[in-house]
């Protein structure tokens, strides 16, 4: 059985954390919540530190945080309606853009892999899609007005400009640009959750994603394309999301965030019954009906609801998290 | 902005008589753990935002639809609006939650729901008062916390 060992818990934020981000190269975090500051962290010799706290960027809760994909640039979503593009071109963090558009609270932030593209989403049900026109310019492709309830996560296909959403209509639906006339719909709705879908990630292939929602469960999706083996029907040009997973009976209350590994292939879940769960993948698993083992329980991981996970995407096995009371923990999974 | 209220002529039930401290209560040796009546005793003098009357003489909320499990840290209140098509239940909802969230501990999970079979939008009531980050969303609209807090204050 694996275990998660504490590396160090970190207090320096104020009411709700609501988000925790890796850097790409993992030496650096940023963290954010109820008390409207972002907070970076790092690692000076054998202690985290907070290195900057970045405030005056927003008025209200920061929802989520997330960095570029060259490390640069770090977006933050706010309840206030807005996003704010930070960098420090000038030698320290700044904040150069701010993305307006949204009606009331964006609830998440994510740049595509090429770095090229930003997603926002929020209360008022849609998602955008901006481009990076410039320098500290973003300019708005597209809103996209597919969920008829609040969209609560954006996250990008790891390798093409694919788009997923998650939201409080118990739906997660997927977008991407439409070659011949350059506008974006929406290709895919994957039905099954019963409730509020909270986070979702895709695996590093970007050929399955898993979501987490308030019915308790967490379901992975499979991509078939239109000229699957398997025999999926395909209605059109675009793939079906299959549901060939369900994963139920592990969690007490609502799964609030979800994180795949894409250098271990491991599932961790954040939870509000205060547990870190991990899951692996079992070795004979079948690809159209996988089978996942819970490897891992963290009991008590923090002493309220767990609001996020994530693992360094350099692989190393560590996984930060963090809760409802001002707290962020540093977990080394041992196996 | 004058409205009629919803339900213009509510039932008025009687109060209950204050909780009799018990001796072992005083016995500072003995552990006191939560338990319903308490759970009431935070909720009943709340204020309905329609009525100069509490939510206990309108029976909105009532000890038996409140269960208090200590070992699970969970505190889990039911309550009953007036009228199925009450506008205010989310709002009344809200201050129950409010309340609890400012009184307890915060090991507790504490869960608001309307009594089944009670609203016309049970379920969707139901839905916006378990989901943390709208009602984080709302307790940061000042208008909002103001009315809540006007609920909540003892009269």
């Amino acid at each position: 059985m694996a275990r998660l060992e504490l590396v160090q818990s970190l207090n320096g934020h104020k009411g709700i954390v609501w988000n925790v981000s890796w850097h790409p190269q993992g030496k650096i975090f940023a963290s954010c919540g109820e008390d409207k500051t972002i907070k970076l962290w790092s690692n000076e010799g054998q202690e985290w530190i907070i290195k900057t706290v970045l405030v005056d960027g927003h008025q209200r809760t920061i929802r989520e945080v997330a960095w570029s994909p060259c490390g640069n640039f770090l977006a933050s979503a706010s309840f206030d309606a807005t996003t704010a593009i930070w960098d420090k071109k000038s030698g320290q963090f700044e904040c150069n853009a701010t993305l307006e558009g949204h009606e009331n609270e964006v609830k998440s932030v994510a740049w595509s892999s090429s770095g090229q593209l930003l997603a926002t989403c929020g209360r008022d049900k849609s998602v955008w899609v901006w481009e990076v026109a410039g320098e500290d310019e973003y300019e708005c492709e597209s809103v996209l007005n597919a969920h008829n309830q609040d969209v609560k996560k954006v996250a990008w296909h790891p390798t093409s400009d694919v788009l997923a959403s998650a939201s409080y209509d118990n739906t997660v639906k997927m977008y991407k640009e439409d070659p011949a006339d350059n506008d974006w719909t929406c290709i895919a709705t994957l039905q099954s959750h019963e409730s509020t879908v909270w986070s979702l990630a895709f695996d590093k292939t970007g050929e399955r994603l898993a979501t987490c929602s308030d019915d308790r469960t967490v379901k992975i999706w499979k991509e078939y394309k239109p000229d699957n083996q398997e025999g999926v029907i395909v209605t059109g040009r675009e793939s079906t999301w299959k549901c060939v997973c369900t994963l139920s009976g592990f969690h007490t209350r609502c799964i609030y965030d979800i994180a795949w590994c894409h250098k271990t292939g491991l599932l961790a879940t954040a939870c509000g019954d205060d547990i870190i769960r991990i899951f692996k993948e079992s070795e004979d698993s079948d690809p159209n009906a996988p089978t996942f083992e819970l490897i891992c329980t963290k009991l008590d991981a923090h002493s309220q609801d767990v609001n996020c996970v994530t693992w360094n995407p350099i692989g190393n096995q560590e996984l930060l998290s963090c809760s409802d009371n001002g707290e962020i923990k540093i977990w080394k999974l041992m196996e | 902005m004058t409205k009629i209220a919803d339900n213009i002529n509510p039932h008025v039930y009687e109060k209950n008589s204050d909780r009799e401290v018990t001796s072992t209560e005083r016995d500072e040796d003995v552990e006191d753990e939560f338990d319903e009546r308490e759970i009431f005793d935070l909720i009943r003098n709340i204020n309905d935002p329609e009525h100069p009357l509490t939510l206990e003489e309108l029976r909105v909320v009532e000890e038996s639809n409140i269960t208090v499990n200590n070992k699970d840290n969970t505190v889990d209140v039911n309550f009953t609006p007036t009228i199925p098509h009450c506008s205010m239940a989310t709002l009344i909802g809200l201050s129950i939650r409010v309340q609890l969230l400012r009184a307890l501990p915060s090991r507790f999970k504490v869960t608001v729901r309307v009594t089944e079979g009670s609203h016309a939008s049970e379920h969707a009531v139901n839905k916006q008062l378990a989901d943390k980050e709208r009602v984080a969303a709302a307790l940061e609209n000042n208008n909002l916390v103001q009315i809540i807090n006007q609920c909540v204050a003892a009269q």
